[in-house]
């Protein structure tokens, strides 16, 4: 297909290729979930949250920083959340949950695994969407209410996008993983 | 249905369907275990110590707003108060409180059945009786099950 060659060139390093690819694995899973029906709103499973422990333990914390508030932003726009109370509960989860694996990184990782990290990440996503929900939303203590059902769902859900971290984390990366993609149209 | 994956998406499924994984138990470390302990410990320990508010212990009779008695929630009885229009039949019961008959011609408050949770009210408004449960905490008194 013919296309007007674009003026316009930005630089795109084999970093941004790099996150460019794990987002878009992230909002393909938030989309995927968003068809999943829920007992609760707010109880998901979270499965995006594996691709930012994978990139997290793989390429840092500032990678996975950026895939998931990507996800977050680009995921509600596809599912047609965008600036909708759900955007700013899950933004105010991940932002939570950011701030503990910036700190969870730097468990020793001969005893903590990702597991852990899991975990304790996702116990910081329903605390940041609670506190939010609280301070906003539903401005009574009524909302902690929900807190043992939503620690319930953060502690199970957690463990098992960790477990599943984990066995994507002990194979060896792939040595394609950086390289540019070759066939992309048009750039 | 694969090929529309996104490429890393793809690539991790094609790394998670491949053979030759180490069984799952190796992927948790000691400190895992500890911390998924810990953890279970700390979310059941919430359930008792979040949802302990609810429990009622005496339900409270008024008649035109005016307190009639308040009957303790663990023995069994039945009491009768006279209000505007006849007598209101309040049953108590272990744990729960309800409006066993009322002369009011609606007979909502009868039909509000069983009152468990503290703040819960029943109003027999044609008889000017209401039948209210208390519970310990004294938290969350601002609410009841009118402006829930």
């Amino acid at each position: 297909m013919p296309m007007t060659p674009s003026t316009i060139e930005l630089p795109v390093t084999a970093d941004d290729y790099r996150i460019a690819r794990y987002a878009a694995a992230a909002i393909a899973l938030t989309v995927a979930e968003a068809a999943l029906p829920s007992p609760l709103p707010g109880i998901k499973p979270g499965l995006a949250n594996i691709i930012v422990l994978v990139v997290l333990v793989r390429y840092g914390w500032r990678d996975a920083a950026w895939v998931s508030l990507l996800r977050v932003v680009a995921g509600s726009l596809v599912i047609g959340q965008f600036l909708a109370p759900g955007f700013f509960l899950a933004l105010a989860g991940a932002l939570c949950s950011l701030g503990v694996l910036a700190l969870a990184q730097h468990l020793p990782s001969r005893l903590f695994g990702p597991v852990s990290i899991s975990v304790l990440a996702a116990f910081a996503h329903i605390g940041g969407q609670l506190a939010l929900a609280r301070a906003w939303l539903v401005p009574h203590d009524g909302v902690f209410y929900l807190l043992p059902l939503f620690a319930t769902a953060a502690l199970f859900f957690g463990a098992i996008n960790g477990l599943v971290a984990a066995r994507l984390l002990a194979i060896p990366v792939a040595t394609t993983a950086a390289a540019p993609p070759t066939t992309e149209a048009g750039s | 249905m694969k090929d529309r994956f996104p490429d890393g998406l793809r690539e991790l499924l094609e790394q998670a369907t491949a053979a030759g994984h180490p069984p799952w138990r190796t992927l948790l470390l000691p400190g895992d275990w500890l911390l998924l302990l810990a953890a279970s410990v700390l979310v059941a320990a919430s359930y008792p110590l979040l949802w302990r508010g609810g429990v009622a212990d005496r339900a409270i009779v008024k008649r035109d707003g005016q307190l009639v008695t308040e009957l303790a929630l663990n023995v069994a009885r039945k009491y009768e108060v006279t209000g505007a229009i006849g007598t209101t039949v309040i049953e108590v019961q272990p744990g729960r409180a309800r409006v066993l008959s009322a002369p009011g011609p609606r007979q909502y408050c009868v039909q509000q059945g069983w009152l468990t949770r503290a703040n819960a009210v029943a109003i027999c408004a044609p008889n000017h009786v209401t039948l209210q449960l208390a519970g310990r905490g004294g938290r969350n008194n601002a609410y009841d099950t009118l402006n829930y």
